[in-house]
């Protein structure tokens, strides 16, 4: 009973902290640009309802995941373009491209409503499926679950160790700098926008394919916003952001798993529980890293005066 | 000393410059019509058809017109309730759970002192629908005081917990048991609700934004709280160094922004729904983040942004009663407003936060 309660977290974890870990690196990788987007949210949505009405239409959920991937990259090119040409406040361009997503993924997904998908197959590590206890559970994954870990390595590793991620990360610090080194900081912001986008449209197409295997209104629920606040939790670090996410999807299983047991508790009180852990671990652990973030977080590059 | 012609030709300038950012402002909300229209197409629906129906039972009628200005009286409360913080820099994006939790408190007095005469009751809820919207955001400015929390992050998750919060209360203890399977409460008693005026929905509730905005003008323009708030705005470390408190103007400011949205939610319970429902707020509080971040935080901008938003609101009922289109659809056209008023300002005049 015991065992298989802490096997049913610990494997719902990962799952429901996968696509939080999609979303928190692509924030990672705005932030560290210098672009704060709230409206990962409606990128995320983007995602998961044109990931899911193009595997229910081509019937193949590797398609899927791509077009959701790129439609999340596109999206997100909305609010390079208000916030990198038009230099428009990044909060409010956020907020309003929250709102352009709820909206736009509503309109395509209402014929969808109650489609069913077979969903991304799992891919069973044959050795390591038999392991007891353990093994039943954590090798029968998603293609998308077994490919984060080594994503977020990537990610880390193109960030510090890439001269692309170091003229990033110098535009997000101080982008006239970077402009007097010869960088574009225009381009490299789109660049990082159209990763982070990418990064997005998986997560929300993981969501929708791997997760729930359905279309709802707004069934990212606020997870973007928790991604913004991972991202902090992290100290704009893609490797440390593994561990956040791990945590934040363990708050979702764990109300997940309380529910499924009939804990008597409402539903609606343990729903909570994602939102509060964010606040909590942020009360204890951000306030004092603050110095973390890019120096130049929020202010677009005005050009040379 | 002007002369004379020049003074003639300043006048017509400016007034050519009036028309023209007049004509530009008018032509950009086409465009955001028009790109929305290009949407429904895309999606089968006539947009003429839409348009017409949208106007005409908006703009065009006189009930059409009073809803306006019922969505008017949440979207004006929440604005405010953000451009008080953004005062001092502080960013409210909470809203919408600062309403629902308004509401809750206001039900909670609504149905806990329901024997209680009209005019004891109704300041009564309206007090405690300020209070407990004030309460609330009052978290997220301590979490803020403390160093601990940005309050963008904290507002903008505390949302989902408020209004988790509710639906814990409509669907368990507070659920009536005489509306079958409806997750509501109980009706109000007559003494809690606020009075309607006339045929139409638009109820006394009105006087709390027009309060709220003129006490807004006048507390910032001729106050010495309005001062200090401008100090610390301009420069927090030479305003702390004048012996200013800053961590009491965080407190407060949350407390009074987070106040007005749950006066917000406190009259969308007492007059409108007449009861809690979970579907309390098709969005006021993050629409209302866009009107005052369209007005720049200024209290006119701010009641002629309400309008135009209130009318895109109005106009979303009956896109969703009348073409099948789904409630949220409506959404698309705040955000491509959005769009255009923020590729416009953001040129202009620069990061305003």
């Amino acid at each position: 009973m015991v065992g298989s309660f802490l096997e049913g977290l610990l494997s719902g974890s990962i799952l429901a902290g996968t696509p939080l870990l999609y979303a928190t690196l692509g924030e990672v990788i705005d932030e560290r640009a210098g672009i704060v987007n709230l409206g990962l949210e409606g990128v995320m949505l983007m995602g998961a309802v044109v990931g899911f009405t193009t595997t229910v239409e081509t019937g193949n959920a590797a398609v899927g995941v791509f077009a959701g991937a790129l439609a999340g990259a596109l999206f997100n090119m909305v609010f390079g373009f208000l916030v990198i040409a038009r230099r428009a406040n990044q909060l409010a361009s956020g907020l309003a491209l929250m709102f352009c997503g709820v909206g736009l993924s509503a309109l395509l997904g209402a014929p969808y409503i109650g489609s069913q998908i077979k969903g991304l197959n799992e891919i069973i590590i044959l050795p390591l499926s038999d392991l007891p206890l353990v093994g039943a559970t954590l090798f029968r994954y998603d293609i998308l679950v077994y490919l984060v870990v080594p994503i977020a390595i990537l990610v880390w590793w193109v960030l510090f160790y890439t001269r692309w991620g170091l003229s990033l990360r110098a535009v997000g610090e101080n982008p006239a700098a970077a402009f007097a080194a010869g960088k574009n900081p225009y381009r490299l912001q789109y660049q990082a926008l159209f990763i982070a986008g990418l990064l997005g449209g998986i997560a929300g197409a993981h969501l929708s394919l791997a997760l729930t295997k359905t279309w709802a209104e707004w069934m990212t629920a606020g997870r973007g916003f928790v991604a913004v606040a991972l991202v902090i939790f992290s100290k704009w670090h893609p490797l440390r952001a593994i561990a956040g996410a791990l945590l934040f999807g363990g708050a979702i299983s764990l109300q997940l798993q309380m529910q499924a047991r009939g804990v008597p508790v409402s539903p609606f009180l343990l729903d909570m529980l994602p939102y509060l852990l964010s606040l909590g671990v942020l009360a204890v652990w951000g306030g004092a890293r603050r110095h973390a973030a890019p120096a130049s977080l929020g202010q677009v590059f005005r050009g040379t005066e | 000393m002007i002369s004379t012609s020049e003074q003639v030709s300043k006048a017509f300038h400016f007034r050519k410059e009036w028309l023209v950012s007049l004509i530009r402002f008018i032509g950009l909300f086409g465009l955001a019509f028009l790109v929305f229209a290009i949407i429904l197409l895309a999606f089968g629906k006539n947009p003429v058809k839409a348009y017409v129906d949208f106007f005409s039972n908006t703009l065009g009628s006189t009930y059409g017109f009073s809803e306006i200005l019922v969505k008017m009286i949440p979207l004006v409360l929440t604005a405010v309730a953000v451009a008080v913080p953004s005062r001092i820099w502080l960013i409210n994006v909470g809203g919408e759970g600062q309403l629902y939790i308004g509401a809750l408190f206001a039900t909670w007095g609504a149905l806990t002192f329901d024997t209680l005469p009209v005019w004891i009751l109704l300041p009564l809820i309206s007090l405690l629908g300020f209070l407990g919207g004030g309460l609330w955001a009052s978290i997220s400015g301590i979490l803020r005081t403390k160093g601990w929390v940005s309050e963008t992050i904290s507002t903008l998750l505390m949302n989902y917990v408020a209004i988790l919060l509710v639906n814990f209360f409509v669907f368990g203890p507070w659920k009536d048991p005489e509306s079958a399977n409806y997750p509501q409460t109980a009706q109000f008693v007559d003494a809690a609700t606020l009075p309607a005026i006339g045929d139409t929905r638009v109820h006394a509730g009105f006087i709390f934004p027009l309060a709220a905005l003129i006490l807004f003008y006048f507390v910032l323009s001729r106050t010495r709280w309005g001062l200090e708030m401008r100090a610390i705005g301009g420069n927090p470390e030479a305003a702390r160094r004048n012996g200013i408190s800053i961590a009491k103007y965080i407190l407060l400011l949350m407390f009074i922004g987070g106040g007005l949205a749950g006066l917000a939610g406190m009259c969308e319970v007492s007059a409108i729904q007449g009861r809690l429902r979970p579907s309390l707020s098709p969005g006021y509080g993050f629409i209302g983040f866009l009107v005052s971040w369209m007005a720049g935080g200024n209290p006119l901008g701010i009641v002629a942004a309400a309008f135009l938003l209130a009318i895109v609101t109005a106009g979303g009922d009956i896109l969703q009663m009348a073409h099948g289109l789904p409630g949220s659809v409506v959404s698309i056209l705040n955000a491509l407003i959005l769009f255009v008023v923020l590729s416009r300002q953001g040129r202009k005049v620069g990061l305003k936060w």
